[in-house]
């Protein structure tokens, strides 16, 4: 370099320049074109919007509207229900006012869900494990503060609760939640910082472990303490966790949504049992509108739509086909065989509610942070 | 000095026993070893993704690929290494050519930044530009008042997979470049060649055979890029799945057999890849030879 004379070094300088200023304008430029695209999809959707408040002012439903799509941000197990619902709501909007809509589905842990929505996920829905995760994203603004009391039964149009999955026979002889503990037995349960369902599974454990001991919280930390000491690996969703159990192989009991637990039956065979603990809790994954997102995108009518379907008799057929526990009391009796009669825990009367029991359990220095210290054994 | 050097060592040489000395049975041993390993860590894993895809047979493999799902996740992963791949190269040449042409201030902190992705977990490029550009992040709100998604749509994707992809060219380049000096471009300069001159005639031939395997790593990286883009995708299926993505959720979804179909698809692009490799290489290899009998 030494021996470059200035003339050199000067036309030799120009390139590189060249090429970096290229190649930045071709950056700028791509990703104006995926910005574009995106925004045409918010115009249409805006457009689609104001179609349909024309079309209400006026009363007359004669003209059928441009195709509209929804994102729905669920959490984990859901992913066969709302295949299947999402198809049946389709035909009944497209019957009721002539448009086709498409329903786009996002799965993945509860809580992670929640944070991507936070996060700026575009969701016009979610239907979430726990109100909590909800919750948190209206403290963010996105979702108005009394969804809850939007539909009936808490927003919850199903619910579940939490079972055990063992290997066929039951080798272990777990039958209740102080088998969980005994030396030897490993625990599959997913982390309750992310997973919903692992939040229920640990409510459960902690109720039944404090009737026992009569309230007695250093003995009910105890308990939970000696409980994860038996878990092995702590996956971050429920369906994580069961194909942790069921295709690797890895622990002799799985602590599962219900729905979850009878879907691995249906589809790995009979390779695993179903015990039903002497208590559990009473599950109820709520939905909800995220009202800024519908507003942004005119799509408020079929969301608020999509979610009170799931109230009526199809609805909640569906839900009861793919394991979950109808709330409509006609269907629930048609489907009685098929759910047992358990003594459960409800989350408003025996914790005293979400927003307390994330800041007692879950949130960071609760008591889920005391009893659990990763990879102790 | 050069040519004593080379008769004393070629002196010595005849004296020596032959490089490769061992008794056969050793030779074939170790040979052995080499494929047994191979067979066992590369071969065995490859075959069984085939098998498994074809386990329950011909339609199910065909319609888990004509899925409308599986053809949307195809179409991203190859838009975003159509996008990204180039950009990096002409990113990778641009920052190879500077490092290894010029002297400046602040040289070893740039070519310490080119590896900044190799070093930096996957998963944390990801939250990267979640944290800047997501709703909370820090333009999140600028880009929400203008309508602009960049995360959990295909510009995030295409960001994170550059972010990770950035350091393949660059890096491949300039220890060739570093080795070649800048005494050709000096010449040409001294003819009278002006800039663009110079690099089309004189260092882009020298450098051919690096820049497209650099490209040819950068795109396998950027076609099975897991970490960054799954942080980044929002896993809508349709829409912001990309192939290594929709593999994880078939096999979640116990569609075992669908979920090792994708995955044969990715691995016969990644196979696709390793061809053009292996072709690079081999022109490489001949170019090599033909210099030095020259």
């Amino acid at each position: 370099m030494k021996g470059c004379s200035s003339m050199t070094k000067k036309k030799l300088r120009t390139l590189p320049l060249l090429l970096l200023s290229a190649s930045l304008a071709f950056t700028l430029t791509a990703c104006g074109s995926g910005n574009n695209s995106k925004n045409g999809n918010a115009a249409s959707g805006n457009a689609g919007g104001a179609a349909n408040a024309a079309a209400n002012d006026g009363g007359a439903k004669a003209e059928p509207k441009g195709p509209v799509e929804l994102l729905n941000v669920s959490y984990d197990p859901t992913r066969e229900l709302y295949v299947a619902y999402n198809a049946a709501f389709a035909k009944y909007w497209k019957d009721k006012t002539g448009q086709e809509v498409t329903v786009k589905q996002s799965h993945g842990g509860s809580g992670k869900q929640s944070l991507s929505v936070i996060g700026g996920l575009k969701a016009d829905v979610v239907t979430l494990a726990l109100g909590y995760d909800i919750d948190a994203i209206a403290e963010k603004g996105l979702i108005n503060k009394d969804w809850s009391s939007k539909y009936e039964d808490n927003s919850a149009p199903y619910t579940s609760t939490i079972v055990f999955l063992v290997r066929k026979g039951n080798p272990k002889g777990i039958k209740d939640w102080n088998d969980l503990v005994k030396p030897g037995v490993e625990v599959i349960t997913p982390n309750p910082k992310t997973s919903g369902g692992a939040r229920w599974n640990y409510l459960a454990a902690w109720g039944y472990a404090s009737k026992q001991d009569g309230g007695d919280e250093a003995k009910t930390k105890d308990f939970m303490k000696q409980l994860f000491k038996n878990v092995p690996v702590l996956d971050s969703g429920a369906r994580g966790a069961t194909t942790t159990f069921t295709e690797r192989g890895i622990g002799d009991v799985l602590l599962a949504w219900e729905n979850e637990a009878f879907l691995s039956q249906k589809e790995l065979g009979d390779k695993f049992e179903i015990v039903y603990p002497s208590i559990s809790v009473l599950a109820e994954p709520p939905v909800a509108v995220v009202d800024k997102v519908v507003d942004q995108k005119g799509t408020r009518e079929v969301a608020e739509e999509y979610l009170k379907y799931l109230y009526s008799d199809e609805g909640q057929k569906i839900a009861a086909d793919n394991f979950y526990r109808p709330i409509n009391k006609s269907i629930a009796e048609q489907y009685k065989d098929k759910f047992k009669e358990l003594d459960l825990l409800q989350i408003d009367k025996d914790f005293g509610g979400w927003a307390e029991a994330q800041k007692k359990h879950f949130a960071d220095g609760g008591t889920f942070d005391e009893i659990y210290t990763p990879g102790s054994k | 000095m050069a040519g004593t050097v080379t008769s004393r060592l070629s002196a010595k040489a005849v004296v020596r026993a032959k490089p490769v000395s061992e008794p056969r049975a050793v030779k074939w041993l170790l040979i052995g070893i080499a494929f047994v390993f191979l067979a066992l860590i590369v071969l065995l894993p490859l075959l069984t993704v085939f098998i498994e895809g074809m386990k329950r047979g011909w339609d199910v493999y065909i319609s888990a690929l004509t899925d409308p799902d599986a053809v949307s996740a195809l179409k991203l992963t190859l838009l975003v290494a159509v996008i990204a791949v180039p950009l990096n190269a002409v990113f990778g040449v641009a920052a190879a050519w500077l490092v290894t042409k010029f002297s400046f201030r602040g040289k070893n902190l740039l070519v310490t930044l080119i590896d900044l992705p190799f070093s930096v977990s996957p998963v944390i490029a990801g939250f990267i530009f979640l944290l800047l550009f997501g709703a909370q992040g820090y333009l999140g709100p600028w880009l929400d008042e203008h309508n602009l998604q960049i995360v959990f749509a295909t510009p995030g994707i295409v960001l994170a997979t550059m972010f990770v992809t950035f350091p393949f060219v660059a890096r491949e380049l300039i220890p060739l470049m570093q080795a070649q000096g800048t005494q050709e471009e000096e010449a040409a300069a001294t003819l009278g060649a002006k800039g663009l001159r110079i690099f089309w005639n004189v260092t882009l031939p020298n450098i051919k055979w690096a820049l497209l395997y650099g490209i040819v790593l950068c795109n396998a990286r950027a076609m099975g890029e897991f970490g960054a883009v799954s942080v980044v995708s929002g896993h809508i299926r349709g829409e912001t799945n990309t192939l290594p993505l929709h593999v994880e959720i078939l096999y979640n979804e116990y569609q075992f057999s669908a979920s090792f179909a994708v995955a044969s698809l990715l691995m016969m692009l990644a196979l696709v890849t390793l061809g053009a490799k292996s072709l690079v290489e081999w022109k490489t290899a001949q170019r090599n030879k033909e210099t030095l009998e020259g």
